[in-house]
């Protein structure tokens, strides 16, 4: 589109916007870069004003730019032109970098000080505390390492060829040499990678083996876990107890091991089972039994939750996990080995529980509630959290749940009972005495 | 002007009434509008999709939230899956494989152009179906709305006990009625590519769009039946009391998981390839030289698509799977990592020695190559099956395929439409806007997928509504949602570019990149019958050879 | 803006690519065969882990008559489409009703089984996991049968009205391809289910 013949309806100094409407043939080096829409491989050899916008520069005007034009070119020929477009575009990117770096650090600043929640163990998976996590995590820094070395050495070639070949004005109108390929290089970067591969295949089936098929010594703890829409059943079959979202283990000691096997299994839909700091994870699967276990080398509490989608309130599946010393945890086991707690002040309490469709769902060990859908209660004020987590076990919180499940945790199968104050007061009382 | 070009008589440029356009595209079977239909159709559900990830990460903004109830973010994060794999990365490639096959060969539509609008519209009616189970989706009880069992719907929770209502058919019938349009087009292109060339056109002359479209769609013959049979056994178990994953009746949740994956990990391999393609059509135009190692880009292609097909259960490590199957699929997995190794050292291969362009699609193909050589190598982390038992099924992972996903994918998804945005159209996307869109999204796209990974690390597992304060994952998770926001921008400055650059982009003409494949040889956009005279080849870059008659590809291949 | 004349070089050589049908074809059946294969998977992994219900010895008997008939009918059919060829257009007509009375004759011959089945012996697809298996299977590949059998009618009725000739040997051909790769699939179906299951 040419402008209209030499009419100035308005002359005026050429300015840096008259250098946007230039469109060079040839290389690129207008002012503005994104003017510069075509890498055409002719030689400069003509400037041609095209009018973009509905204003065309004068003859005159366009005289001007023209001598600018070319007056910029020889700079870039002289190599100038290409430093002066590097700092204009650079300070746009020292504001940018500065920006970003501000607030890097300020989100670091704000995260260093976010509190890390209570217990002191947290769900790292490099902050191990068990032979399986620990051999895992070996042989992630292992494969950390590998990796790194790999991205290093790939980012640099790449680094390289973006700043050493890349175009310059100057260059326009040839091509470089047109290279095909190279069998030798082709060659290199496949058997490379397939060592790497290998050695990478053996560390890792070295380990693979050492946690999947370890065999159990006689000292082992076994506990049977169930997978529930949306809580954990414990069964230790050989000690006689059974409970519910909070599991005690003894610590272990490498001299003389006395490692946790669990057995997984599920009730309904897909579980997994993840304390990261203690092991990798394994899934609980309907009709499908899994293995694992776990040697805890520090005592302590170590939380995880359930890792497979499993439905509503999977992401309120809360593991806790407290490790105990072992005359700890042989008083936890006697505690829980006994029967229900008889208190007679409770019996109000206990009325409704069993007049209610409470004991269709739960079991109290020592009298006639024995449902299995629901966790087991008989040692509920053991344990610290509610609702698979979802709530401290608290008078509070105990009323809110047994009054309405849907206020702490929608979704959940534990259906609001719609009991009067009266009744709701004794069955929280009832509760609270089954130590 | 060229002498193949014939001028349009001026008659036929009056504008018709606007009913009888939206009749000509609705009733097209002219493989270059479907295949802009196509890309249309995955723009719609981009942005569908796009809310929904920021629905679920306001969601995740901080520990404990409520913006929705646990409800609405298990469908948010399902339908967000379904949408974006289903209905938009599988059309907008076949978008691109639709248009731009054909003119690569010389030929002037697709074999069967029938069956190309039929799958197309199969394809789009499974995205309307799956929507529509939003109203449709309550079922007898009104127990139902949109799909809430995560794109995989493990068995059992698609059983009809764990899902009742209507949302898992809605699921399984919105796939199933696109999976049968993408082998619709599939088996067309297979037979363009086979039956279609040019005189002189060779295998190995072909582009290499040419030849990665037909190895992906040899893959999606079988890859995407297998997810296809699953669903048809899963319609069997909840309509006509089947028990093929009914665990009460000795039935298998695991088998549900062999056949997904089968079907689910040659499937990923199926989005990168086109973006391969892209990648090895681009990259040289831009650094001015041929592709480096032709064949062996082939050949390593042909061996990812083997390959893949050995290696879906890395997505069962943690299943319970004895050694011996977690070691053999741990090296398999491996494996594959060497021939994609080989392309990316390939595409370095193209630009040494070359005079790099840094227009916006050779900006978004750098980004590519950085961020799938960091996807490969996490991928290669998790392959590691003790390291998986940590890593899977929590947010590293996450990471991991959003980072080939968005990081690779939707890279090279852009830079192919910077760079075939002139032929569609006849006019140049904005450089300005393209760089402001790269920029923007460059960095949001950093800020949250570089951050995600330490979430993953420090255990939160994923498909969470909430999380637990104490953990430590509240400030990751605050900046992973910001970079999303500043993702969701750089899409609208993107989607401004397309809109503006249709009506005030400038003249493209027929080859605005100097480029080498046949495409270029046409007007811009093509003529109905993409060319007068159907072309004779000699060597791969016939347009080199053209422009450069003194030192033709011909004399060197 | 490069300008480039587009007068391509002109070779002579013969150009001989492979017919679309065939190749549209090949890959449908590669896609169903991979259907099928996930299909019979399921069958061989479920096997003899029923939990209740008659097992496959118990119930089932091997159809020999009717695996002849469907068979024959690969012959019948490449007969067919071998007149066609040499364009004798009453013999492929009659190859071709005879494919179609076999074919018939095989899905006529699985109801009557599954009438058994159900009424006599109490094998619905929802009484077991060998149930479900061997009706999916069995019905996915009958559903096939009918689908081609609906294809062959309406090339029949062609032929009835003097349509079919020469020039649609290739699309019989094609066609034929499929029929073909129903029969293999029942050789697979027969020797699963009939031979090693039970």
């Amino acid at each position: 589109m040419t402008p209209a013949a030499g009419m100035c309806s308005s002359p005026r100094e050429v300015n840096d916007r008259d250098f946007a409407r230039v469109r060079l043939h040839g290389g690129c080096n207008a002012e503005n870069a994104s003017a510069c829409l075509f890498g055409s491989t002719l030689a400069l050899h003509s400037i041609e004003f095209r009018a973009v916008e509905s204003r065309p520069l004068c003859n005159r005007n366009k005289e001007k730019v023209r001598t600018l034009v070319m007056a910029r070119i020889s700079e870039v020929e002289n190599g100038r032109r290409e430093m002066s477009m590097l700092r204009m575009k650079s300070s746009t990117v020292r504001f940018l970098a500065q920006t970003m770096l501000l607030l890097f650090w300020s989100v670091m600043a704000v995260w260093a000080t976010e509190p890390k929640g209570s217990s002191p163990h947290g769900t790292n998976i490099f902050a191990p505390a068990s032979t399986p996590a620990k051999s895992i995590a070996d042989l992630s820094v292992f494969v950390l390492v590998i990796t790194g070395i790999i991205f290093v050495v790939v980012f640099a070639l790449l680094v390289y060829s973006v700043v050493k070949f890349r175009g310059r004005a100057m260059d326009s109108g040839r091509e470089p040499a047109q290279v095909y390929g190279s069998t030798q290089i082709e060659l290199a970067w496949t058997i490379i990678p397939i060592l790497i591969v290998v050695v990478l295949f053996l560390a890792t089936a070295r380990v693979i083996h050492a946690i999947e098929d370890a065999p159990e010594p006689a000292g082992a703890v076994e506990v049977t876990v169930i997978g529930h829409q949306y809580w954990w059943e414990f069964r230790y079959p050989k000690l006689g107890i059974v409970t519910a979202n909070e599991l005690h283990i003894p610590v272990s000691d490498l001299g003389h091991p006395t490692p946790t096997f669990l057995q997984l299994l599920s009730a309904d839909a897909d579980h997994s089972f993840w304390v990261p700091e203690l092991a990798g994870k394994t899934d609980l699967i309907p009709n499908h039994p899994n293995r694992m276990w776990m040697d805890p080398e520090r005592t302590g509490v170590f939380v995880g939750q359930c890792a497979q989608y499993c439905g509503t309130q999977h992401a309120k599946m809360l593991l806790r996990i407290s490790v105990d010393r072992a005359d700890d945890f042989g008083a936890w086991v006697h505690a829980q080995q006994k029967p229900a707690v008889e208190d007679a002040g409770a019996s109000a309490g206990r009325r409704v529980f069993e007049g209610n469709a409470c004991m269709n769902c739960h079991t109290v060990v020592g009298t006639p509630a024995n449902g299995r859908f629901g966790p087991d209660l008989t040692h509920l004020m053991s344990r610290t959290t509610i609702a698979a987590g979802a709530a401290e076990n608290t008078h509070d919180q105990l009323r809110l749940w047994i009054q309405n499940p849907s206020a702490i945790k929608p979704g959940s199968l534990m259906p609001a009972m719609k009991l009067s104050d009266a009744d709701l007061n004794a069955v929280v009382s009832y509760m609270e005495t089954l130590q | 002007m060229s002498s193949n070009v014939i001028t349009v008589p001026v008659s036929q440029t009056e504008t018709r009434p606007w009913v009888d356009e939206l009749h000509q595209w609705l009733t097209t079977v002219d493989h270059k509008r479907l295949g802009i239909l196509y890309i249309l159709s995955s723009l719609l559900f981009l942005a569908l999709g796009g809310v929904e990830a920021l629905i679920i990460r306001i969601q995740l903004m901080h520990s404990h939230n409520n913006l929705v109830s646990p409800e609405v973010f298990n469908r948010m994060f399902t339908m967000h899956g379904t949408t974006m794999i289903f209905f938009v990365a599988m059309p907008i490639l076949f978008g691109f494989a639709n248009y731009l096959v054909p003119l690569m060969i010389g030929a002037r539509d697709m074999a069967f152009p029938r069956l190309n609008a039929f799958s197309f519209w199969l394809s789009f009616l499974g995205g309307l179906l799956l929507y529509f189970s939003f109203l449709g989706g309550s079922g007898l009880y009104g127990a139902g709305s949109a799909p809430d069992v995560g794109w995989w719907s493990y068995a059992p929770l698609g059983a009809r006990a764990f899902s009742p209502g209507h949302s898992s058919d809605y699921w399984t019938l919105a796939l199933l009625v696109s999976g049968f349009g993408s082998i619709g087009t599939a088996i067309n292109i297979i037979a363009t590519i086979l039956c279609l060339r040019c005189p002189g056109m060779k295998l190995n002359r072909m582009p290499l769009l040419v030849w990665l479209n037909l190895v992906m769609a040899g893959m999606v013959l079988i890859a995407i039946t297998p997810l296809s049979a699953a669903q048809i056994m899963l319609l069997i178990d909840r309509y006509l009391g089947g028990h093929f994953f009914d665990t009460q009746a000795g039935g298998s949740a695991v088998l549900w998981m062999h056949f997904f994956w089968i079907f689910g990990h040659p499937e990923v391999y199926i989005l990168i390839i086109p973006c391969f393609a892209f990648m090895s059509e681009i990259i040289p135009v831009f650094s001015r030289k041929p592709i480096f190692g032709y064949p062996v880009m082939v050949a390593a292609t042909v061996c990812i698509a083997f390959v893949s097909m050995s290696v879906w259960a890395h997505h069962m490590f943690t299943i319970g799977m004895n050694s011996y199957a977690n070691s053999f699929f741990t090296l398999t997995t491996m494996a594959v990592g060497v021939p994609t190794g080989i392309k990316i050292f390939n595409w370095i291969g193209t630009m040494w020695g070359g005079r790099i362009q840094f227009k916006t699609p050779m900006l978004f193909s750098i980004g590519f190559l950085f961020q799938f050589l960091i996807a490969g190598l996490t991928g290669i982390m998790m392959a590691a099956s003790p390291f998986d038992w940590q890593l899977s099924l929590s947010y590293f992972v996450v990471a991991h395929f959003h980072y080939v996903i968005v990081g690779g994918i939707l890279f090279a998804v852009f830079a192919a439409f910077y760079y075939w945005y002139p032929k569609m159209t006849g006019r140049m996307l904005s450089e300005r806007l393209g760089k402001w869109h790269f920029w923007l999204f460059l960095i949001g796209f950093h800020l949250t997928f570089d951050v995600m990974h330490i979430p993953g690390a420090l255990g939160m597992p994923r498909r969470i509504y909430t999380y637990e304060p104490g953990r430590g994952w509240d400030t990751l998770n605050l900046i992973i949602s910001i970079g999303a926001f500043i993702q969701a921008i750089a899409i609208l400055v993107f989607v401004a570019n397309l809109v503006i650059s249709y009506f005030k982009g400038a003249i493209a003409g027929n080859d605005p990149w100097d480029a080498w494949t046949l495409e270029w040889s046409t007007p811009s956009p093509p003529p109905a019958y993409n060319f007068a005279a159907v072309p004779t080849v000699a060597s791969r870059r016939p347009l080199w050879d053209l422009k450069h008659p003194e030192d033709p590809d011909s004399r060197y291949e | 803006m490069s300008a480039v004349t587009t007068s391509f070089p002109n070779t002579a050589a013969a150009w001989d690519l492979p017919s679309r049908g065939k190749v549209a074809m090949a890959g449908l059946i590669i896609a169903e065969s991979a259907i099928f294969t996930i299909f019979v998977v399921a069958y061989l992994f479920y096997l003899g882990k029923s939990v209740t219900g008659p097992t496959p010895s118990e119930v089932l008997e091997t159809p020999i008559f009717y695996t002849i008939c469907l068979l024959s009918s690969s012959l019948t059919i490449h007969l067919a489409a071998k007149s066609l060829e040499r364009d004798y257009r009453r013999l492929f007509l009659g190859f071709w009703l005879l494919t179609i009375a076999l074919g018939g004759l095989f899905l006529y011959g699985t109801a009557q089984e599954w009438h058994r089945l159900i009424y006599e012996r109490g094998l619905t697809i929802s009484t077991n996991l060998f149930g479900t298996t061997y009706y999916s299977l069995v019905g996915l590949h009958a559903f096939h049968v009918t689908a081609g059998l609906i294809m062959l009618l309406m090339v029949s009725t062609f032929g009835f009205i003097g349509r079919m000739g020469v020039s649609q040997s290739g699309r019989v051909a094609v066609l034929s391809m499929y029929w073909h790769f129903v029969d293999a699939v029942w050789v697979v179906v027969f020797t699963v289910v009939y031979v090693l299951g039970r």
